[in-house]
């Protein structure tokens, strides 16, 4: 072979504005002496650095030039991770990208797990973005579906948290990623604080593959307290004037929570942890959910339960948590991200939490997401519609709210292999005669709610909105949240029905027919049928299980309100504003 | 607003001496209701006041069930609603039954 390498230091500044992919073109001939090289990428990357460097003092960029630097770093076409995590924003790198001139910066293919910020929106309004490939939109989900009905985002698809990084490391690879960090020192060592999140993902897949990574910090200091992100995968650093914006998504008012709710919550407990032994698990951030956490030291207490169940978690911070973990049920908590108000509280509970040399919280989506598809037992979440074949979605027709994490949290992994007390006994139920030593075991995987939502929407459907929105949007899939082969129970106030034990589709629909209460689903069930399934414990009511529907009273509640939680903590948990209301 | 009636023959009598009790408040997606002991043993009545429209196979199906279950016989009902849901109109009829049953709790 004769190749003769083109080297980053024979790269001219026009070259320099070439698109890393049009880079990439350079003819490869076998056995021609033609110009040729390995290492385009990389040159491409020096480049966007070379054509940066002129705005930056080392690598730190004045805020007031953050569009500047956009627009000499990215080019047309570029896939950009703007970092949009759950939580944590990079808002100021987003408003920066937002005023870039289009002449320069223009059809971007957005790679990001959160659309979540008006701005990260308005980037395909005015044509700075064209393609979009995420995971969740929470706050968005309204117009996220209008843009995308409206033919103003080319849509790749909609991911679950780990399937979009796992793209980052195989299709999806950033050429540009734009992350906000907490503080960084001058050699761009970053801190990410409590809220790590993303980042170390996105870094990971951006600096490893040629890609540049800028990152905000609220400060720049002497020292980082911990080095979250080493500095030679950071190349520009940009102070904001303003701490990045993260949002409080898994706090919820204790007294907010229904009789309704605790009636399923006891349900839950009584009927799923107790029996299967359930120590490790991920909750939902449903008030559903909250209520199973607000009745483990009372209810769950009462039964014995304490040490049995509920000990190890993947779980973001809940605040409502904070009385479970303060009467010694809990043992251990790996974190997704972090909550608002929490950072106190968790510095003094290390033996809780994951924590850093320097005190404070790690948290890590991808590793987290990991831990909960194989290292949990159950999943436990509320959703918006379930149909008849359980299926769930919290897709409707005017929002797409994407998917996040749980559809990982709400799968079998197939890929398990190691054993546990409530995997094998729902494996059992699944499949009792195969024999023991070649028998999967099961994931739980429990969809609990009420059976009318807000505005008496019901939560049980004969047909899925998602499947309606596919059809408009043409997509091939229609975006499921749980399948309905992965669901092993559904909890509501009227009873809970155990999908493992049926064995016909028939019976599934009558067992999710036996509990979705006076919906029409519910109305429509084969009486005979559900009193057959609930002889055999498939479908089981308050009564089958001992609880009286009249006992769900907030009383049983460890904290019925933000305040109670707040003097758990012992004045460690510090809420958010908008929860205080003494 | 929506007026509705219902009119049910109950299995017994119900339990206990006490002649009124009320549960409940009015408000969004909660309800109020008062429940009497003025009606012949095998009666039972219920006068709705509701703020949704269009739900009267709903309550017909939940008033069903619940004279079934608890046979609220001699009780008159009057409920004024503000939306509720169907499972909270169950909790607080059994709430109101459980608490005229008592002694004067």
């Amino acid at each position: 072979m004769s190749v003769i390498e083109k080297t980053a230091a024979v790269v001219t500044p026009s070259e320099a504005r070439q698109s890393a992919d049009a880079a990439a073109q350079i003819e490869r001939r076998e056995g021609a002496k033609v110009m040729t090289s390995w290492q385009t990428g990389r040159a491409a990357r020096d480049a966007r650095i070379a054509a940066g460097a002129g705005l930056a003092h080392g690598k730190i960029v004045e805020a007031k030039d953050a569009t500047r630097l956009l627009e000499a770093v990215i080019r047309p076409g570029d896939r950009v991770c703007l970092e949009g995590d759950n939580q944590k924003q990079a808002d100021l790198l987003s408003r920066a990208l937002l005023a870039v001139d289009l002449s320069r910066v223009k059809d971007l293919h957005m790679v990001q797990s959160g659309v979540v910020l008006p701005e990260h929106l308005d980037l395909f309004d005015r044509g700075v973005a064209k393609r979009l490939d995420y995971a969740y939109s929470g706050p968005q989900s309204a117009r996220i579906a209008r843009m995308l009905f409206g033919g103003k985002i080319e849509l790749g698809a909609v991911h679950t948290y780990l399937e979009l990084f796992a793209r980052y490391f195989i299709d999806l690879t950033p050429h540009v990623a734009l992350i906000a960090a907490v503080s960084a020192d001058r050699e761009g060592n970053l801190y990410t604080g409590p809220n790590t999140e993303d980042t170390p993902t996105v870094v990971e897949a951006t600096a490893f593959k040629d890609g540049v990574v800028i990152a905000q910090v609220n400060e720049i200091v002497e020292k980082v307290p911990r080095v979250d992100i080493p500095a030679d995968r950071v190349q520009f650093i940009v102070e904001s004037d303003k701490p990045f914006f993260v949002e409080p998504l898994f706090t919820r008012d204790p007294a907010a929570i229904t009789e309704g709710q605790i009636l399923t919550a006891m349900l839950a407990i009584k009927g799923i942890y107790a029996p299967y032994g359930v120590q490790r698990l991920n909750h939902g951030i449903g008030f559903s959910t909250a209520a199973i956490e607000l009745l483990l030291p009372t209810f769950g207490e009462r039964l014995g339960l304490k040490g049995l169940i509920a000990t190890h978690f993947a779980l973001n911070p809940h605040p409502a948590l904070i009385p479970a973990i303060e009467s010694g049920w809990v043992r251990q908590i790996h974190s997704f991200g972090s909550e608002v108000g929490m950072d106190e509280y968790i510095r003094a509970r290390s033996d809780v939490y994951f924590t850093g040399p320097d005190g404070s919280l790690r948290s890590n989506r991808a590793f987290c997401q990991t831990a909960g598809l194989y290292a949990c037992d159950m999943f436990i979440g509320s959703t918006l519609q379930i149909d008849l074949q359980g299926n769930s979605s919290t897709v409707t027709t005017s929002r797409i709210a994407g998917f996040g994490g749980a559809p990982n949290m709400g799968a079998d992994a197939r890929g398990r292999r190691h054993p546990s007390e409530p995997w094998l006994k729902a494996g059992a139920e699944a499949d009792p005669d195969s024999p023991a030593p070649l028998r999967r075991g099961r994931k739980l995987v429990v969809q609990i709610g009420e059976t009318f939502g807000d505005k008496n929407v019901p939560l049980f459907v004969e047909k899925l909105e998602a499947i309606e929105l596919a059809e408009k949007l043409k997509l091939e899939l229609a975006p499921v949240m749980i399948y309905g082969d992965d669901v092993t129970h559904i909890v509501t106030e009227e009873g809970l029905a155990n999908l493992l034990l049926c064995r016909t589709a028939q019976e599934r629909e009558q067992a999710i027919r036996g509990v979705a209460g006076y919906t029409d689903v519910g109305r429509r069930r084969d009486r005979n049928m559900v009193a057959c399934l609930r002889e055999r414990g498939v479908i089981r009511r308050p009564e089958d299980l001992g609880i009286n529907p009249l006992d769900a009273d907030r009383s049983l509640l460890a904290a019925r309100s933000i305040k109670d939680l707040v003097r758990w903590s012992g004045g460690l948990y510090s809420p958010p504003s908008k929860f205080r209301n003494w | 607003m929506e007026d509705l009636n219902f009119q049910h023959r109950a299995r017994a009598r119900a339990g206990g001496t006490r002649q009124s009790a009320i549960v409940g408040v009015v408000a969004s997606g909660n309800l109020e209701v008062l429940v009497e002991r003025s009606l012949p043993d095998a009666d039972c009545a219920l006068e709705i006041k509701t703020a949704a429209v269009g739900f009267g196979e709903v309550w017909s199906a939940v008033i069903d069930d619940f004279v079934e279950r608890y046979s609220p016989g001699g009780l008159k009902f009057s409920i004024n609603d503000g939306g509720a849901r169907p499972d909270t109109v169950s909790l607080r009829l059994a709430q109101a039954v459980r608490l005229i049953e008592g002694n004067g709790q």
